[in-house]
């Protein structure tokens, strides 16, 4: 399998992963989230195809249609994109946005003499409740925020025969990837996987190889039924000058929601790729001298100044 | 054990702390029997460091007996005499492989600190903040050192401590900035600052061929240290001027190579030194870096300036033009210093280097507060101190 194959399928992995996460995720995005999303669509739609209706509703002179059509497709928009994206918090605050403009304009609409103001008041209120709701849902969901997709690279003084060895071996991984416990090799392509997540939860899944070739590449994924959806690729590339083996690894987590989908994210801080190269580098610690150097249980005048209170 | 702590700038203490312990199997445990304070230590005793904890171990320069080593030490057993290389190279990766050890990949726990500063990280160095490792150093009576299979070299019996002690760093370091010079017979070398580093690189300029070497700095006792023992000719900038000097004494050519052994808290009279000492303050520049544009426009076309000296982050107003119009290469970096053991440890067994001309104070290692502040404001004459950790 050439690179350009390697990459290939790894897109089309990549594809058929995300039809498959979008399935699940479209169930999993929360009654809230959805009910705002339907919610978005038909405000949209109304604007958009009775805007003269919608005016006398709340109030306001009917001579702003085009204003209330653009409202309308604004809306749409956002109530598509919270409905069909995975990660549907980018369009709450979307959401959120539009929210203020409607406010806003409500505001100048109850300062003028040709609005009827009981239901421009109304109006004012509903939305302003709306607001509430999409600002509760838009944190919920900026929280849960997690699939984690990182794609980095590391030169490793050492063949790419020696690479691929260790890396094959996945039971090596806790060596150097800090979120996992362990990797239990399984029967055949298939292993269990043990992550830790914060505030004590634990994640397990199984995984199996997808693709194994030697000295090449590597790919794995979760199995169907996990909870984590996880995938990964590792490609071996000879580095030019004999300066050993470029590793490009693609890692993708899409935790499930909910609190622990929330603790798995947080293992990765704020910045997962950073945390994954750091990762990539015990890797290459590993391999190259056969250790990880730390400084943990050093001694220093720290401890002194403990001990001595 | 005793050990010299950092807690703050100007607030280093010698406080009692727990023994090291064996943390990686290719560590060992060494009991320092000499310690020096170097001219980059009074960086951070000014707080010019980025990255220092309170109660940080600090020290680069030691060396000792080995008292312990992990089980892939097998170079090395209890009892043997050995100086440490302040750099810590793991030997392995492509860096080390290729001689580069003070920019050993494997090193620096902390290396993604460095990466954001300096798009790549160096070598873990002995305390010398986290950015660079988080390393307790040795000056203290024991120290652990990590990969020492690869960095400490033995010292045959019957050679005394101040005799190698100096390969820890600033012997190789005064070696390599001479020899980053590219030395041909009959070459004129400037060397900027006549501390440690820079009596160094005089010697080892010479050592390389140079014809003439000239000596900048503005304490008269270490000028007279550079013509005694160096051999240099040298010049007080607070009473000449540099680059009109230099000028006549090579008929306006201007020197071969210049060596920057100075680094970033350089001092200079005139209105540019408040200058810096302004910009440096409100952190809108990191280092002083006088004499670098002044080795810069010294500098004869077509040749080198060679920086031992530390400098951490951004310095201003350096004339690249002049690099660009006169043809300069600027060679730099911490020290290999395990590249240069062998060679300068044969030469000190042969008779060619005696290092032992620096040292001016021999204290106890209680002594380090008091001879930070000696080293630093130049007081006493002092060039150079040595710390014994078990004398009380």
């Amino acid at each position: 399998m050439t690179v350009q194959e390697v990459e290939q399928y790894s897109r089309e992995q990549g594809r058929a992963r995300e039809t498959h996460e979008h399935a699940r995720n479209g169930r999993r995005q929360g009654p809230l989230t959805q009910a705002l999303g339907w919610f978005s669509i038909g405000l949209g739609a109304a604007e958009l195809a009775i805007p003269g209706t919608l005016s006398k509703l709340i109030g306001v002179r009917d001579r702003h249609r085009p204003l209330l059509r653009s409202m309308g497709l604004r809306e749409i928009a956002a109530g598509v994109g919270i409905l069909v994206q995975r990660q549907p918090a980018g369009w709450m605050w979307a959401r959120v946005a539009g929210d203020a403009i409607d406010l806003s304009l409500l505001g100048v609409a109850l300062n003028s003499s040709h609005t009827r103001k009981s239901r421009a008041e109304i109006a004012t209120a509903a939305i302003a409740g709306v607001t509430a709701l999409d600002i509760v849902c838009g944190a919920r969901r900026t929280k849960q925020s997690c699939p984690i997709r990182v794609k980095e690279s590391i030169a490793v003084n050492k063949s790419s025969e020696e690479c691929y060895r260790f890396w094959r071996d996945f039971q090596n991984f806790p060596r150097f990837m800090r979120h996992l416990e362990s990797v239990e090799a399984g029967t055949g392509r298939r292993s269990h996987w043990r992550a830790k997540a914060r505030a004590g939860m634990r994640v397990e899944w199984d995984a199996e190889i997808v693709e194994d070739r030697r000295d090449e590449c590597i790919s794995w994924r979760s199995a169907e039924d996990a909870d984590i959806r996880h995938a990964g690729l590792v490609r071996f590339e000879r580095a030019p000058g004999g300066r050993g083996t470029i590793l490009h690894v693609n890692l993708h987590y899409g935790a499930p929601g909910g609190e622990i989908g929330a603790a798995f994210a947080k293992l990765f801080g704020e910045e997962p790729s950073q945390q994954i190269y750091d990762d990539l580098r015990n890797f290459k610690r590993m391999i190259e001298t056969g250790e990880i150097l730390t400084t943990e249980g050093q001694p220093s005048g720290r401890m002194a100044e403990r001990t001595a209170q | 054990m005793k050990a010299n702590c950092w807690f703050g700038a100007e607030d280093v203490r010698v406080v009692d702390v727990p023994d090291p312990k064996i943390l990686n199997h290719r560590d060992a445990i060494i009991k320092v029997t000499s310690t020096a304070i170097c001219g980059s230590d009074i960086h951070l005793y000014d707080g010019y460091i980025p990255t220092m904890e309170e109660g940080d171990i600090l020290g680069h320069e030691f060396m000792g007996e080995v008292v312990e080593t992990g089980r892939g030490v097998r170079n090395l057993k209890a009892g043997d005499r050995v100086v440490v290389p302040f750099p810590i190279a793991c030997g392995n990766c492509f860096s080390c492989q290729n001689q580069l050890y003070s920019m050993c990949e494997n090193s620096n726990p902390n290396a993604w600190m460095a990466e954001k500063l300096w798009g790549h990280s160096p070598a873990g160095l002995f305390g010398y903040s986290h950015m660079l490792g988080g390393f307790a150093g040795g000056r203290a009576q024991y120290v652990r050192v990590p990969f020492a299979d690869v960095g400490p070299i033995k010292i045959p019996e019957g050679i005394p401590d101040e005799q190698v002690l100096f390969l820890s760093d600033i012997l190789p370091t005064g070696y390599m900035a001479a020899e980053n010079c590219n030395i041909r017979r009959g070459d004129t070398i400037a060397v900027w600052g006549c501390g440690p580093v820079g009596q160094f690189a005089i010697e080892s300029a010479y050592l390389l061929g140079a014809e003439r070497v000239v000596a900048i700095d503005r304490f008269e006792y270490r000028l007279r240290m550079a013509r005694d023992k160096g051999r240099a000719v040298t010049i007080n900038y607070e009473r000449e001027d540099v680059y009109d000097t230099l000028m006549e004494m090579t008929g306006g050519i201007g020197p071969d190579a210049c060596i920057d052994a100075v680094g970033m808290e350089a001092h200079w009279p005139g209105p540019g030194y408040a200058y810096d000492r302004a910009k440096q303050a409100l952190m809108l520049e990191t280092d002083r870096a006088f004499v670098l544009r002044q080795a810069i426009l010294a500098c004869r076309s077509g040749g080198i300036i060679s920086v031992p000296g530390v400098y951490g982050g951004f310095v201003d107003k350096v004339l690249f033009g002049a690099i660009v119009n006169k043809a300069l290469t600027i060679k730099s970096g911490q020290t290999h210093v395990q590249k240069y053991l062998r060679p300068l440890l044969e030469r000190i067994e042969r008779g060619e280097i005696d290092s032992t001309f620096v040292i001016t104070h021999r204290l106890r290692l209680q002594d380090a507060p008091q001879a930070y502040r000696t080293f630093r404001d130049k007081q006493d004459e002092c060039v150079k101190v040595v710390l014994n950790p078990w004398v009380n």
